[in-house]
């Protein structure tokens, strides 16, 4: 390790300090190149994926998911029911990976905890005043302590966009801080609203503010706005996490969430992944989809390859 | 002054109400024109289309699709001269029209003759309705093309249903060339969907689709494959409909078989109360 290198870690660290500093960091950023982001991504959508590396991306791909429900109508029974279909996504062909988490709001966690327990999917809370953030300080870390509690072993977090895009880094940095320190042991997976950042050069500043206070993965949506995932938006996330482990060694996850409703969507994400940041993130502990729909166009299509038939929905759960 | 040189027609697939060239960017030269050469993926777009238009289609009302069907014909009368032109002769454009405003007439009444009140040992009421079965795969007659095709056609949308339906591989301009009459029909795009191209490669994929509900063999002249075909059918138990024989007079009286095949039958129960 060079000794640049060494004082550009320590350099970042000290950033969190002043609202200046953080500022001037952010603010010096390199901006976006909006047209060539768009056209980057699209690009990478072209690609040809087809049988074995075709099979071997939709069980990456399902390993990936996010099993996401957030509905104010969301009953234990329709979460648990949920959490048994992520324990086993296709029934009827055990070689069939479980997905990577399920991720509910705080209130069903311990439902879903029951469900989960010792199997290795990971279970994600929604919190502080999901998908708002708009509420004080101490609700929002009394709402991811209760997550944790309650057997949440990640946690989703919104930032607050209003402080953001009025200016007021700081505030936005302490809060991420505080909710990390609340998580405990528990990973925290930041959710930057890209939705509602207007422009690139905020997803590139909301990216590196959330991974310098501590974020272990950066989401981008919540699913709750017009706008969630788009490819362009992910892949400036996904060249902000490179930069970010080439600054100060430490790798951070990527979720792009909401929107991503066809395997073909989901294997152009996995594209712009190994193009991107490489092969290292390439795992479940580093990349994740948030979804719902796209589970079962995944199964449908592990189906096709393995029976050479067109699979229908009706042989799939609604949920 | 240069002479004018002639617009000639691309001719293309139907689905989901657009005119979409084959994603294998095929073509095969049929009836002195360049048609599209469907592939699989075009049958698994079709079927992903006639689907996603089933719930408006058969939600609509019985009446609307009667209406819908009705205009059709309108549609067909003004365009005459235009199927004439690719080889029908006029009896056959008289007779395709006239079965369009046949089958719009049944469409509000098939469910009074196969539906009703069932007699029943209890004090319920028991209604049986007929609904749709959902998608249709359809292999076209070989010839007569426009009249073959139009009593395939319309016996199984009237019901609610939609329909991908194979044209015949060696007379597919009148299919095309419906298809341009059915987009200017208010039909929704979706209910009906048009291949054209090989048999041996769409029919064995939707014959084998597991969201295809029913298909329709009738322009399937070969016996071994209409055989493989029901194979793969039973796979999720499609209603078939099995091919017509050769010698079958598409211009006689064409019955109902057709509807009632690619029906399912509701039955309620309901307390009478006193």
């Amino acid at each position: 390790m060079t000794a640049t290198a060494t004082s550009a870690r320590s350099d970042l660290s000290e950033l969190g300090r002043s609202e200046t500093a953080l500022r001037t960091f952010l603010h010096g950023l390199p901006g976006v190149d909006q047209v060539g982001a768009e056209q980057r991504a699209a690009q990478l959508g072209t690609r040809s994926i087809k049988t074995t590396a075709k099979a071997q991306a939709i069980d990456l791909a399902i390993r990936m998911v996010d099993l996401t429900t957030l509905e104010g109508a969301d009953t234990p029974g329709k979460v648990r029911a949920l959490a048994a279909k992520a324990l086993r996504p296709d029934p009827a062909d055990p070689s069939c990976p479980h997905v990577g988490a399920v991720c509910v709001y705080p209130a069903m966690v311990p439902h879903v905890a029951e469900v989960l327990r010792g199997s290795g999917v990971h279970l994600a809370s929604v919190a502080t005043a999901f998908p708002s953030g708009q509420a004080p300080l101490e609700i929002k870390l009394a709402d991811t302590r209760a997550a944790v509690a309650a057997g949440a072993d990640e946690i989703d977090m919104v930032i607050n966009r209003g402080a953001f895009l009025a200016g007021r880094y700081k505030e936005v940095y302490d809060e991420i801080v505080a909710t990390k320190e609340a998580c405990g042991d528990a990973h925290l997976k930041v959710i930057l609203e890209t939705g509602e950042l207007a422009t690139y050069d905020n997803v590139r500043r909301a990216s590196w503010l959330a991974m310098l206070a501590g974020g272990d993965f950066i989401k981008t949506s919540t699913g709750k706005v017009p706008v969630a995932a788009t490819p362009p938006v992910t892949l400036v996330m996904l060249e902000a996490v490179r930069d970010f482990r080439a600054a100060t060694g430490r790798q951070v996850g990527v979720k792009p969430a909401g929107g991503i409703k066809t395997t073909k969507d989901a294997i152009k994400y996995l594209v712009m992944v190994n193009e991107t940041v490489g092969p290292d993130w390439l795992d479940p502990d580093w990349f994740r989809f948030g979804a719902s729909s796209l589970l079962n166009d995944l199964l449908m299509q592990r189906t096709k390859l393995t029976t050479g038939v067109y699979a229908g929905p009706d042989y799939f759960t609604l949920d | 002054m240069s002479e004018r040189v002639a617009v000639r027609k691309t001719y293309k697939l139907f689905i989901g109400g657009k005119f979409p060239r084959s994603e294998s960017g095929r073509s095969y030269l049929v009836q002195d024109s360049n048609v599209s050469l469907a592939s699989r993926k075009d049958a698994r777009d079709a079927v992903v289309a006639a689907r996603a238009a089933v719930k408006g289609w058969a939600g609509a009302t019985a009446y609307n699709r009667g209406q819908i069907l009705y205009r059709v014909a309108e549609m067909l009368e003004g365009r005459r001269d235009q199927f004439v032109a690719l080889g029908a002769s006029a009896a056959e454009v008289d007779a395709a029209i006239d079965r369009w405003v046949w089958y719009a007439g049944w469409s509000d009444k098939l469910p009074q003759v196969y539906g009703g009140a069932n007699p029943v040992a209890g004090p319920y009421f028991n209604l049986s309705a007929p609904e749709p079965t959902g998608v249709v795969a359809v292999v076209a007659p070989e010839s007569p093309a426009l009249l073959g095709l139009v009593s395939v056609i319309a016996p199984a949308i009237v019901t609610g249903n939609t329909v991908v339906v194979a044209a015949s591989p060696s007379a597919p301009l009148a299919a095309v060339t419906l298809a341009e009459v059915l987009a200017t029909s208010d039909l929704p795009g979706g209910v009906v969907n048009i291949l054209t191209g090989r048999l041996s490669e769409t029919v064995p994929t939707l014959a084998a689709h597991m969201d295809v509900n029913a298909i329709d063999l009738t322009g399937v002249a070969d016996a071994e494959l209409a055989a493989e075909l029901e194979v793969k059918a039973a796979e999720n138990l499609k209603r078939v409909l099995r091919p017509a024989p050769a010698d079958n007079d598409w211009y006689a009286d064409p019955g109902v078989t057709r509807m009632t095949t690619l029906l399912e039958t509701k039955t309620v129960w309901h307390p009478k109360g006193v």
